[in-house]
């Protein structure tokens, strides 16, 4: 398949290129946070309460510390008044957030003390001798209990368990909905699942006494995570510096690391050794950053009786878990592509989030976009059958038109760019949706279920800090950067640094790839490198799909300077003006006079060495920044709660064919094909890598993944045999449909797509079971939808 | 996840076994494969002062034809199972072998191993109580034999005693013509414990009458179920799909299955019921056509 | 509890060592070996990120004490490649066909995909699947492993 003529300008970008990363990664000689050990590093392992809800009466750590090689035990009394607390998101400050639990504890999991020895075995030896003697003390698990005043507080001190309650109302709702020929109304239950990573979070924290820095070379993807340490710590900012260019192993949003890294700091400090911490499985899945959302949705569609659909209701109760991590943010990120792909007129939208007895909910990739993708895709497949209409044409009816961009949606966000049918069309096309209808059928003749699902989704990308004035008027903050630093030093070589870790994004491939295309130089000859916080620009993480926008707009604009200043130098040498001037990366001549060229190679002698030769006033050297602001950031949102959201809008179709053995329930996926449109890729073989991996994720979502919790709150999936990960025989054969429709904010036209295939992948799934459940007028409304569950289903008597 | 402390023995011979698991009395745990006990150590779950490393000892891992079975020493390998020569002659217990976790959890599982931890879901025990498998285990003192239904207890029970060595397990064959088995397991992913599995395999004469049956389920939570008692209406019989649905519908009455996390028990009951019945109709269509193709 | 004297080879070398028999044979090459290209994902034989081969065979080096391997043979990702600077072609084609992200498990996979390879020179994508459905991957939903593996396969004219 021939790549769009978007590509056809550019002489790197969107071409085949192996990953720079991945030299490093197939030979084993990656630096991941476990394989760094410094000369004298004690080891961390965690005593964590089995208890939902309890208070400490006493720990007894005597025969613990009498374990030869045991350095320390920790306990929350000690470091909750040596450290400040983490706050909310939200305006909630007696949510506070400590690395221990003291006096009380607040779920199963939760990190009651800390043991330190020279090794991980004999930490692990004496924390088993630890006696911690708890006395139980009522919970709350459910969210719609713990919403009420009468349940059990996880926060005594808050009063309440509702610690976010927002009800949002974007243009004339309830007038709307008079006027709808129908209203549809139903609910659908996201599990509490992640992406889990195949590392789980590991750190080491080295202080130095001599020069007042704390070291953290960590396995993290967290905005303002260097900050939040040190405040935490009470150190000056510039006294805590994390290593960048540690390599993550996987993250997707998950690696927060706060609680692990002001534990292990304090500890480094108290102790002036190197402190590493490498969560086991156990400690990673009860009681690190591993939860996700967990949210229940109550949606109301109002629409025509041609298929128009107009109006929305949506309520989303979100059960965070005992505290507040990057929860409850994830209610509020969906804000900007609230109703999806579509020309829904009013939204009103109640997010609430509510405090329960479980593991705190963390950041997942999509940022709770993919769960209300799958509310929103599930009712229009509802509509869909209730109209007895094609679920392809109801979309048509309804997606926003390639003509009508920059669309503005109800709750304040602009689309920038899209053409969303084409793109479900191409995908249908590359399905083969006649073919698929007579497999379906087939299956159905065999006396199988089977079903067709079909999503079409928004993957809003490039980040912006909007929803955190959004959910907190107190913070009112409207920055969103990134930066990079290019130069080329004396032997004309290019290097380029930028400022955040990478887990499996390929930013050096990205940023080569940038930078050789504007300074015409083959990206294999571009070194980019990882700075570490203090020597690094300002930087917000690889989150919210936000690096190939703003990293690679950095690394553009950086190298554009540096451009400018090459054409300058040489314009310089024939007396003209820059704009006479014609550059080819080899050299820069005079337009129309070849011969009166300059190399490349010269060019940087002047720079560095003839002063003499330079343009007055110009400095020398050659070596450029970038800092820019996500475009279309900087507002504060209204008092309606509008405001625009991300900058650049990329937009999935998902096709699946699914059949599923009655008798067994299990759901077996047969034809996979994702049409997808992120603008110009710059590395088109990452872009894709992402978006099958984004896809697994979603069958993982869909079919098989959750973080359950008995009756009495005890944590049920500590291990990969209780949480069940999709392995090569779960995930099928996946094709890919490229589509391009550039976006105009962009240098490249490109777009994010870091959350890609994740977004619209359990919408989809989810659709192919109702589809196939609907010959039998039946239907399931929540995720997992595991063989027992769909099973379940089949035998209940409940029609739609 | 870091294994509690104990001291390893590395046994040379099966008389070696037996001194070490003597010597140290109760505290003592026998390593071969170790996919079983060693996450289990890691987890702190088991904590044996002192590991007997089995792994090396060549006498157990011996496969042998004798008249009526095949002996297979309890260190024999899962993966040399699948394609050895001899376990051919019992083609349900090589035709199970891939079903068991992945590639590498069979490069050291060994049959003895999976018997002795004796998981509810796990396929080999299964296998063992179906085909009416003979355990042979052996202390200092004593040597004893176990039909396979007598020696699974409960959940990660057997009638092992702290100082035993399972040493090797005999597999009867079947002889003659009409012969057709099937193995059925649904887990959520390929490799997982199932949530339920069944195996059958029966002998049908020329005229396609059933002259034996053996078949039951396992996952069901405890130990695996064999269903022989209650086969003796279908001898003589040609097994009609009426006969079959019947048949699986009354056996599965009487197990007791679980709820975990997985699957609660009125899924794992139909589910039991539903892969018995397939297994049943899929061996006896194997059955059947082996007499045809006798006639080509 | 008594140290135990170890002798194994790993990677074509002689190794010698007096361990805890606790030490699992991935932190023995982890720590002891500084052979950190080997992973720990999960230390109870689920994820497959610590797969190593040991007399060719691949096993999860966390469901093995150090001990167990003693005169044994372990090839590691660091002893997949034919020379200093070179790759081998499993290795050369997960670069080529991106058939990894975060690099994380592909230690793993690469040495079950070698053994594969050496047992069965020309799998089918069903054979390759099978093959590595005891490796978990959380960022190329195996794809692009898929296509590696055919790819490092595939005749050459």
């Amino acid at each position: 398949m021939s790549q769009s003529p978007h590509y056809d300008e550019f002489t790197y970008i969107g071409k085949h290129r192996r990953a720079v990363e991945h030299r490093r990664f197939v030979v084993g000689k990656g630096n991941y946070a476990g394989d760094v050990l410094k000369l004298g590093t004690l080891h961390v392992a965690i005593v964590a309460s089995p208890y939902a809800s309890a208070k400490i009466l006493k720990i007894d750590a005597a025969a613990a510390l009498a374990i030869p090689g045991v350095e320390a035990v920790v306990t929350g009394a000690e470091i909750n008044s040596a450290v400040l607390p983490v706050l909310p998101g939200v305006d909630a400050p007696s949510v506070k957030r400590f690395p221990l639990a003291h006096e009380v504890t607040r779920y199963s999991g939760e990190w009651v003390c800390v043991v330190v020895a020279k090794s991980r075995a004999i930490a692990e030896d004496a924390a088993e001798l630890i006696q911690v003697d708890y006395e139980e003390l009522p919970y709350v698990l459910d969210p719609e209990i713990a919403i009420k005043d009468d349940s059990h507080h996880v926060h005594a001190d808050a009063g309440t368990n509702l610690i976010f309650n927002r009800q949002f109302v974007w243009g004339p709702v309830e007038e709307d909905f008079t006027k709808a020929d129908h209203q549809l109304s139903y609910r659908v239950k996201w599990a509490r699942s992640s992406t889990v990573p195949i590392e789980t979070f590991a750190l080491t924290c080295e202080w130095s006494d001599a020069t007042g820095i704390l070291d953290i070379w960590a396995s993290v993807q967290m905005p303002k995570y260097p900050e939040q340490i040190a405040s935490a710590l009470q150190l000056p900012t510039n006294s805590v510096r994390v290593h960048y260019d540690v390599d993550v192993g996987g993250s997707y949003g998950v690696k927060r690391g706060l609680k692990h890294a002001i534990l292990v700091g304090y500890l480094a400090k108290k102790l002036g050794k190197p402190i590493r911490f490498i969560e086991d499985r156990l400690e990673n899945m009860r009681g690190g950053d591993m939860q996700g959302p967990d949210r229940l949705f109550e949606v109301t569609l109002g629409f025509q009786q041609d298929g128009e659909i107009t109006c929305m209701k949506m309520c989303a109760l979100e059960d965070i878990g005992a505290y507040a991590g990057r929860s409850p943010l994830q209610l509020g990120k969906p804000i900007g592509a609230i109703s999806g792909p579509y020309r829904i007129k009013s939204v009103s939208y109640l997010a609430q989030a509510v405090l329960t007895n479980k593991t705190p909910q963390e950041a997942v990739r999509g940022f709770g976009q993919s769960p209300t993708n799958y509310a929103l895709e599930s009712g229009i497949d509802k509509v869909a059958r209730f109209l007895k209409m094609d679920p392809i044409a109801l979309r048509k009816r309804n997606l926003i038109h390639k003509d009508e961009f920059p669309y503005l949606i109800p709750s304040g966000t602009s689309y920038d760019s899209g053409d969303y049918s084409t793109v479900l069309d191409k995908a249908l096309a590359e399905a083969n949706l006649n073919q698929l209808i007579a497999q379906r059928d087939a299956f159905r003749a065999e006396g199988k279920l089977a079903g067709i699902g079909i999503s079409t989704c928004l993957e809003p990308s490039g980040g912006n800090s909007s929803f955190e004035p959004l959910f907190n008027p107190k913070n009112e903050t409207t920055t969103w950067m990134e930066s990079c630093v290019v130069k080329i030093d004396l032997g004309g070589r290019v290097t380029a640094l930028m400022a955040t870790s990478s887990s499996g994004q390929a930013h050096e491939t990205l940023v080569s790839t940038v930078v050789g295309e504007v300074l015409l130089q083959h990206p294999d000859s571009v070194r980019v490198l990882h700075a570490d916080s203090l020597n690094a620009l300002p930087s917000n993480s690889p989150v919210g799909s936000r690096m190939a926008i703003m990293l690679g707009g950095a690394a553009a604009g950086a190298a554009k300077k540096l451009k400018a200043k090459l054409i300058a130098i040489a314009a310089e040498q024939f007396g003209v003006s820059s704009e006479d001037m014609t550059f080819t990366g080899s050299e820069v001549f005079v337009n129309n006079a070849p011969e009166k060229n300059i190399t490349w190679v010269d060019l940087v002698a002047i720079a560095h060495r003839k002063y003499h030769q330079m343009p007055k006033g110009m400095e020398p050297g050659l070596q450029e920044k970038f800092v820019w602001e996500v475009p279309t950031g900087g507002d504060l949102p209204d008092e309606q709660g509008r405001v625009h959201m991300y900058p650049c809008h990329s937009f999935e179709s998902h096709v699946v064919l699914v059949s599923i053995d009655p008798e067994i329930g299990k759901a077996k996926i047969h034809r996979y094909v994702c049409g997808h449109d992120c603008g110009v890729m710059i590395s088109p073989d990452v872009v894709h890598g992402m978006t099958y991996g984004g896809i697994a994720h979603g069958i993982g979502a869909a079919l098989m993944e959750k973080f359950a919790y008995s009756a009495e709150g005890q944590f049920l999936s500590g291990t990969f045999m209780d949480y069940l990960l999709p392995s090569s025989s779960e995930v099928p054969a996946i094709t890919i449909i490229d589509h391009c429709t550039p976006s105009p904010l962009t240098e490249f036209g490109q777009k994010g797509s870091g959350e890609a295939g994740y977004l619209g992948s359990p919408a989809a799934i989810a659709n192919a079971i109702n589809d196939a459940l609907a010959t039998i007028n039946k239907s399931i409304d929540f995720l997992p939808m595991t063989p027992n569950a769909i099973w379940n289903a089949i035998q209940q008597d409940t029609t739609y | 996840m870091k294994a509690a402390p104990f001291d390893y023995h590395l046994a040379e011979n099966l008389s070696h076994t037996k001194n070490l698991l003597k010597e140290y009395g109760d505290d003592v745990k026998l390593i071969a494969g170790g996919q079983s006990l060693v996450p289990m150590m890691a987890m702190r779950l088991a904590k044996p002062s002192h590991l007997i490393d089995i792994a090396r000892i060549d006498e157990l891992q011996l496969i042998s034809s004798l008249e009526e079975s095949i002996r297979i020493g309890a260190g024999v390998k899962q993966c040399v199972l699948e394609n050895h020569p001899l376990t051919s002659q019992i083609p349900l217990l090589s035709a199970v072998v891939p079903w068991i976790g992945h590639h590498q959890t069979r490069n050291r599982g060994t049959i003895g191993g999976s018997l002795a931890h004796a998981d509810p879901s796990a396929e080999l025990p299964l296998i063992a109580v179906i085909l009416q498998a003979k355990i042979h285990c052996e202390n200092i003192d004593t040597q004893r034999i176990n039909s396979a239904k007598d020696f699974f207890l409960g959940p990660m029970w057997t009638t092992l005693e702290a100082q035993e060595c399972l040493t090797h397990i005999d597999w009867p064959i079947w002889h003659g013509t009409g012969i057709g088995y099937a193995f059925e397991e649904t887990s959520i992913r390929q490799g997982d414990f199932a949530m339920a599995s069944a195996a059958t395999q029966l002998q049908v004469d020329a005229s396609g009458k059933l002259m034996r049956i053996h078949c039951g389920v396992g996952g069901m939570g405890g130990t695996p179920y064999s269903f022989e008692d209650m086969t003796s209406p279908l001898i003589g019989q040609t097994l009609s799909k009426e006969l079959i649905h019947g048949f699986s519908e009354q056996a599965i009455q009487q197990t007791e299955p679980a709820t975990d996390l997985h699957a609660n028990a009125a899924y794992r009951r139909n589910l039991a019921k539903t892969l018995l019945r397939r297994t049943i109709e899929q061996s006896l269509a194997m059955a059947t056509s082996s007499f045809q193709h006798h006639l080509r | 509890m008594k140290n135990i004297s170890i002798n194994l080879q790993v990677n074509g070398k002689q190794v010698s060592s007096n361990i805890e028999p606790r030490t699992s044979l991935v932190d023995f090459l982890r720590d002891e070996l500084r052979l950190t290209g080997t992973h720990v994902g999960c230390e109870h034989g689920i994820c497959g990120a610590c797969t190593v081969l040991l007399n060719g065979g691949p096993v999860r080096s966390c469901c093995m004490f150090a001990v167990q391997a003693n005169g044994l043979e372990v090839t590691t990702v660091e002893g997949l490649a034919p020379e200093r600077g070179q790759l081998s072609k499993i290795q050369d084609a997960f670069c080529e066909k991106h058939g990894l992200q975060c690099g994380f498990c592909t230690p793993g996979m690469l040495i079950t995909c070698q053994a594969l390879i050496n047992k069965n020179p020309h799998p089918s994508e069903a054979e390759i699947r099978d093959a590595i459905s005891g490796n978990l991957c959380r960022c190329t939903g195996y794809q692009q492993i898929v296509d590696a593996v055919v790819f490092a396969t595939k005749e050459t004219s």
